[in-house]
């Protein structure tokens, strides 16, 4: 009861964030990447910003706490290494980003917005994830067999 | 279409992201990753898939309340049409997939914790968004 209260007071923080920004409009994120026509540099200080807090944040959390609140360990990914998937997955990401001007991120918390556009974007999101995900399956699959 | 340049909605903004993400760590213990979140709610679930539902009705419900409340305009524009909007969702989901995140993932939470991959991760998708927007807008002409 108290991890879900407060994912969804969290939830709440991260949507406001988003909706203040204007990283969830899709016509300035746009607009961030065309340097040679209309371009708006707000979004450079979105990232400083949510960038600033989270490095400092994290540094206090993790020096002052051995775990979180409501669980039991921090949950950190544990590979370093760079490696083809993250690279290419990358860079087939950013082709999709540039196309739409949504983000995974951006795109969610315009849900509550209403509009025609957002879940016509997440919904094709959500069908590449599980592409994705079935292919990724299956050729671990072939791998081991 | 132009848009406004917004410095201080965008520092405020961008301070209510990443104290979610320090909170999300300090009370679950989890990255602040949309990618994650999202494709943990969908089928097959994961076996904690109920805190990463609430905080996406959360994520939702704020703009939403937002709006209902009268507390702020949000400016949303979408200047692409229909069908690049699908075939963009889909290559989005294929890639942060294999990119194992995306830009609140590798770009906020990852880099915050000087993760060399989260780094790679973010300058090549940026590099990916910035060719892709100027053969869009400056080579085709679309």
């Amino acid at each position: 009861m108290r991890k879900t209260v407060s994912a969804l007071l969290i939830g709440s923080i991260f949507g406001m964030g988003i909706a203040i920004s204007g990283m969830g409009n899709p016509a300035k994120v746009l607009n961030f990447f065309d340097l040679a026509g209309s371009f708006d540099p707000s979004l450079v200080f979105v990232m400083a910003s949510a960038l600033a807090v989270t490095a400092i944040g994290y540094r206090i959390v993790f020096s002052r706490r051995s775990a979180p609140v409501c669980a039991t360990s921090f949950d950190l990914p544990t590979k370093r290494r760079l490696d083809i998937p993250l690279i290419a997955g990358s860079a087939v990401f950013g082709v999709g980003w540039g196309m739409t001007g949504f983000c995974p991120g951006g795109s969610i918390p315009m849900l509550g917005l209403g509009n025609v556009e957002t879940p016509i974007f997440v919904l094709s999101m959500i069908a590449g994830i599980v592409v994705a995900r079935t292919l990724r399956q299956r050729a671990t699959r072939l791998a081991t067999a | 279409m132009e848009t406004a340049f917004t410095p201080y909605a965008a520092l405020v903004g961008g301070g209510l992201i990443g104290l979610a993400a320090v909170l999300l760590m300090a009370v679950h213990g989890k990255i602040a990753g949309m990618t994650g979140i999202v494709a943990g709610v969908v089928p097959p679930l994961s076996s904690d898939w109920s805190w990463r539902a609430a905080f996406l009705i959360g994520a939702i419900g704020a703009p939403a309340l937002m709006v209902a409340l009268g507390l702020m305009e949000i400016p949303f524009q979408v200047p692409v049409s229909t069908a690049p909007l699908i075939i963009g969702g889909l290559i989005v989901g294929v890639g942060v997939t294999y990119g194992g995140g995306c830009t609140s993932g590798h770009g906020v939470c990852g880099i915050a914790r000087f993760s060399p991959r989260s780094i790679a991760a973010t300058l090549v998708f940026m590099a990916s968004t910035f060719v892709t927007v100027f053969v869009i807008r400056h080579v085709i002409g679309a």
